[in-house]
Parts: structure tokens; C-alpha cells; sequence
């Protein structure tokens, strides 16, 4: 029979989804998978199942298969290298054709990419690394409604890295008192706070309830320090009907900025809410719920990296970056790598700091990175070091829990803030100096003296789980 | 209680209505405030003045001096723009602007006198 007859049976992968000759297109989407095969199966066999499994394959031969052009539709491993430090895993490069993929559609590359094929049992373990989307197929996605330059704008805040506050307790609160800790928080100098991502609409606090005393605080801090303030009030729903009630409240409420769970509520309802923000002109929050679910372990599942930019595409104008300093995983070189992915417009591989391949985002607004989880003020100095001034860093029990309050928390940070800010702008070190810096300043502002205070013995010196290779 | 420090902000005082980055530390000098300038020059961001009313602070358009000092790179020269405008403004805030025209926003806002 001739290659173009109908053969039934099964083949290797690798006859057909293995190609080392291949020269990726510039109008591909590149993949890159962490995977570890099981015994016996040759690394190539392994690499082009994947390829197979996560595009046009399936176990068997079909006879429809013959009805396509299967070369021009099927995604090709086409590149493997060794994993350091580590014999039994190796990275596998899959290149597949942009028609794969539907139009501004971040769920279906994903349906693809991590679709069926990591419940593959030729495979021991696998997991997303990097995705490459070509330029092609970012410029069909919405991204952020609004951006960083806009958010400045917006909020009338330039030179300084953004601040905000979680309120805690995350949740029991009515909603008066949940607005009281709105209202000392932003009167203190903090530019945002932020429901906690849990905070939806509980029997405790109708969101209803919370809108309204949250606004009023919003306002009341507004008019006595005469600064923009903004609370992300989080409209995760059950619905996406309800998502949109919620946030056309807030609108009513003349609120600058609403948030969201991406990866709870799922892509679909982040794009159509991202779509709904940019219509308008409100900012948009995302929290990460579940992504450690996710991305955390180093042999399974979907690295960050790869959800920070299906955020971008989908919409946010803010994202959960971690801190690199505080209570939560992340990596410093790696942290820098996924910061550089969600703010700049064109990111270089690199390797060392996790980033596989070139990344272009055309004319793509950036978002803001949020630090958040276990920093206080005298985290302040390495912080604004690390992130510069393009993030929000936020301060939860680091504001909440100064013994004179939230407005003395909240100054005391601000103060810190900004002292840092000149510092690093009149040339010094901030991470070596950063008790110098901060003393210095708390001459001037007992908030932040007492800060220094309560907080000056307080580390997270664990070794982290997920490493770089 | 008595070791707990009430926090003094009240709605209509001056000293509880911030004007932005630098608003929560002490009034800067002149020695800081070129260093600052200094820092803008060094970023190539093109320094430029604006000034408002105290009671209109809060709007997105203050009034523009002159223009932006484009492509001034002496801080001086700036330094003695913001002295002229505060002559010529009194009783109104005066702030000092860093155009990034490359990212398309400020690179720095900061208010380097207040008028109230």
C-alpha cells in the first residue's frame, strides 16, 4: 500500500510528531514541557506523544486523517535538552501552526496545551514551562483593559510604586466594620486596600453592604487627604451574570477599580469581564486563588509564568506577582523573570531567570505586579529595589497590625515608601543601607518608628520548593 | 491605652491634604530637591512646571507654565524656573514634572511648593 493509503493500527509518535530538522515559524506557538517518561519510553517517543496528544494525535490511526493535510495542521517536537541537576526529567519543544488555535481565546490554547494529554499514561509527569505566543496571536487578544500608564493617570501617581492593604480579618466582618478598616487604611496614606480573595458575598457581609460603606470610605479618605483612592472590590460570582451586576454596582458607585479570581472564575468570565472594565474605563484587579494548585510543584502542572502571560492576554491591569521577600514561594531570578513578562513589552530568553523563549507583546499593555503577602516596613527597602516603581506592594498585617492602628500603619509604610524612593533616586543602595534609609525617615514619622519597632525581628527564611533548574 | 498615638488627620486641615509622591516626608530643602532634578535629568525625562489653586489641587489639569523645559539637562536653569513660578503664582502650589515621552507618561510628579 502507498503512504497515501489507509494503513489501520498504531504507530510511534515519533514517526510522525518528531522532528529535529524543524525550523519553528515565526507565526507558531511554541511550547515548552518539563516532562518525565515512563520507564522504557525513549525520551523522543515521550516528546512527540506530548506533541501529539496536545494537537491533531490520537492512540491509534484514523482513516479521516487522510481527509487533512496532517503536516500543515500537527504540532512537531522538535527540540529536547537535558533538565540540570536532574537525569530522569528533560525538556521537550513543541511548535504548533497558529490554526490550531482560535482567535483571542486563551481557554482553547490551554484546552489544547494541557488538555487530555496530562492524564497521558505513556507520560510519568509533565508540566507547561513556557509558551511562546506568537505576536499574530497575542494581537488578537483584548490584554489589560487599561495598563500601567493609564492606571497612573488614572489614579494621578507617578514615581512611586503604588501601595495598598488586604483587610483582615479576611473574613467575619460586617460591613460597616469592614469599611471602617477601609476608611483608616487610605486616610493613612495608602492608595488602595483590597477585599480578600475569599471575600465574595457571605451571609456575614452581603456585597451589596460592602459596596456601599466601602464607597463611602473611598470618598471620605479622598476628601480629607485630597489624594485618588480606590478599594478593589471583588466581583467573583458564581455567576457571570452576577459578576456583572457586581461590577456595574461599583460603577454606580463611582469606583475606580474592581478585582477578580482568574483562575476560580476561569478565563472565559476573566476575558469577558477585562472586556466589560475596558468598555468602562474601570480598572481591574486579578488575584491568583489556586494557582499554587497549579504551579507549584516542579514536575506537574502549568509554571506561573505561563499563567501570568495567559492573564496578560486575557485581561487584568493587575496581578499577584509574589514578593520574593515575605510569607509566600517564589524564586528571586524567576520572580524577576514573570515581573519583566507582565510589564514589558518585549521580554528576551533568558534562561537564568526561567524565560525560554522570546516573547513579544506588540503594542499589549503591561500590568502592575502586586507584592503581597508577609512584608512590613522593613521589607520596604529591598522591595522597591526589586520591583522599582511599577507595582503595587501591599501590606496586609504589615498596616493592620501596627499597635497604634490602620492610618498609623498605613503612613508608616507610605513614609517608608517614599523615603526609599528618594534614596534610590539620589543613588544610594537601598538593600545595603536599607537601615539607614529607614531610620532616617523614622525620625520624622513616629508611625513609622513604631512600625520599626514591632516588627524588627519578623523573617521567612524558608528554602523554597520550586526551584530554577 | 496611653502609649497609643491617635493618628491627627482631620478633613480640612492643611497638614491632612497630601499632594502625592514626597507629600508624607518633610518639606524638601534645596540640596534634596536637586538631587531630585538631578535623578530626573539622569532618567532624560523632560522637566516641565505646572501650578493650580489650592482649593482646585485635585483636578487633572493644573495650569501649565510656559512649556516643558525640553531637553534641559541644567539644574539649575530648572531650579530658577521654579523660583519664577512661584514668583509669579503666589499662593498656588507648584509642581515639578518628569515627561517620559518614551513609556508616554510621567516618570515623576512631585509638588515642590505649597501655596496654602
Amino acid at each position: 500500500m502507498s503512504e497515501n493509503q489507509y494503513s489501520a493500527g498504531v504507530r510511534d509518535y515519533r514517526e510522525t510528531y518528531w522532528e529535529p530538522d524543524y525550523t519553528p515559524k515565526e507565526t507558531d506557538l511554541l511550547a515548552c514541557f518539563k516532562i518525565v517518561a515512563q520507564a522504557g519510553v525513549p525520551r523522543e517517543e515521550a516528546a512527540a506523544a506530548v506533541a501529539a496528544e496536545s494537537s491533531t494525535g490520537t492512540w491509534t490511526t484514523v482513516w479521516t486523517d487522510l481527509l487533512t493535510d496532517l503536516d500543515y495542521y500537527k504540532g512537531r517536537a522538535y527540540s529536547i535538552e537535558d533538565v540540570s541537576g536532574d537525569e530522569n526529567a528533560f525538556y521537550a519543544f513543541v511548535a504548533y501552526p497558529l490554526d490550531l488555535f482560535e482567535e483571542g481565546s486563551v481557554v482553547n490554547v490551554l484546552t489544547s496545551l494541557v488538555g487530555n494529554v496530562f492524564g497521558f499514561k505513556a507520560i510519568r509527569s509533565l508540566r507547561l514551562e513556557d509558551v511562546r505566543f506568537p505576536l499574530h496571536y497575542v494581537l488578537t487578544c483584548g490584554g489589560p483593559p487599561n495598563g500601567i500608564t493609564v492606571e497612573r493617570d488614572v489614579m494621578n501617581k507617578y514615581g512611586r510604586p503604588l501601595l495598598g492593604c488586604t483587610i483582615k480579618p479576611k473574613l467575619g466582618l460586617s460591613a460597616k466594620n469592614y469599611g471602617r478598616a477601609v476608611y483608616e487604611c487610605l486616610r493613612g496614606g495608602l492608595d488602595f486596600t483590597k477585599d480578600d480573595e475569599n471575600v465574595n458575598s457571605q451571609p456575614f457581609m452581603r456585597w451589596q453592604q460592602r459596596f456601599n460603606f466601602v464607597a463611602d470610605a473611598v470618598h471620605l479618605a479622598t476628601k480629607e487627604t485630597g489624594e485618588r483612592k480606590g478599594h478593589y472590590l471583588n466581583v467573583t460570582a458564581p455567576t457571570v451574570e452576577e459578576m456583572y451586576k457586581r461590577a456595574e454596582h461599583a460603577k454606580s458607585l463611582d469606583m475606580p477599580i474592581i478585582m477578580h479570581d482568574y483562575l476560580t472564575a476561569g478565563f472565559t468570565a476573566n476575558t469577558s469581564l477585562a472586556n466589560w472594565c475596558r468598555d468602562n474605563g474601570m480598572l481591574l484587579h486579578i488575584h491568583r486563588a489556586m494557582h499554587a494548585v497549579i504551579d507549584r510543584n516542579p514536575y506537574h502542572g502549568i509554571h506561573f509564568r505561563v499563567l501570568a502571560k495567559c492573564l496578560r492576554l486575557s485581561g487584568g491591569d493587575h496581578l499577584h506577582s509574589g514578593t520574593v521577600v515575605g510569607k509566600l514561594e517564589g524564586d528571586r531570578e524567576a520572580t524577576l523573570g514573570w515581573i519583566s513578562m507582565m510589564r514589558d513589552s518585549y521580554v528576551k530568553e533568558d534562561r537564568k531567570r526561567g524565560i525560554f523563549f522570546d516573547q513579544d507583546w506588540g503594542h499589549m499593555p503591561g500590568m502592575l505586579p502586586v507584592a503581597s503577602g508577609g512584608i512590613h516596613v522593613w521589607h520596604m527597602p529591598a522591595l522597591v529595589s526589586i520591583f522599582g516603581d511599577d507595582a503595587v506592594l501591599q501590606f496586609g498585617g504589615g498596616t493592620l497590625g501596627h499597635p497604634w492602628g490602620n492610618a498609623a500603619g498605613a503612613a508608616a509604610n507610605r513614609v517608608a515608601c517614599e523615603a526609599c524612593v528618594e534614596a534610590r533616586n539620589n543613588g544610594r543602595n537601598l538593600e545595603k543601607e536599607s537601615r539607614e534609609i529607614l531610620t532616617e525617615a523614622s525620625q520624622h514619622s513616629p508611625e513609622l518608628k513604631a512600625a520599626m519597632e514591632t516588627w524588627k525581628e519578623i523573617k521567612f527564611e524558608f528554602d523554597i520548593v520550586d526551584k530554577l533548574n | 491605652m496611653s502609649n497609643i498615638q491617635d493618628y491627627p488627620s482631620r478633613i480640612g486641615e492643611r497638614s491632612s491634604l497630601k499632594l502625592g509622591t514626597f507629600s508624607y516626608l518633610t518639606q524638601m530643602n534645596s540640596d534634596r530637591l536637586r538631587k531630585q532634578i538631578d535623578y530626573l535629568v539622569r532618567q532624560n525625562w523632560d522637566a516641565a512646571l505646572e501650578h493650580v489653586e489650592p482649593e482646585r489641587a485635585g483636578s487633572n489639569y493644573w495650569y501649565l507654565w510656559k512649556l516643558p523645559l525640553f531637553g534641559e539637562r541644567n539644574a539649575d536653569v530648572i531650579l530658577d524656573e521654579i523660583e519664577a513660578c512661584k514668583t509669579a503664582n503666589p499662593g498656588h502650589h507648584v509642581r515639578l514634572i518628569g515627561y517620559d515621552k518614551l513609556r508616554q507618561t510621567q516618570g515623576t510628579a512631585m509638588v515642590v511648593h505649597r501655596g496654602d
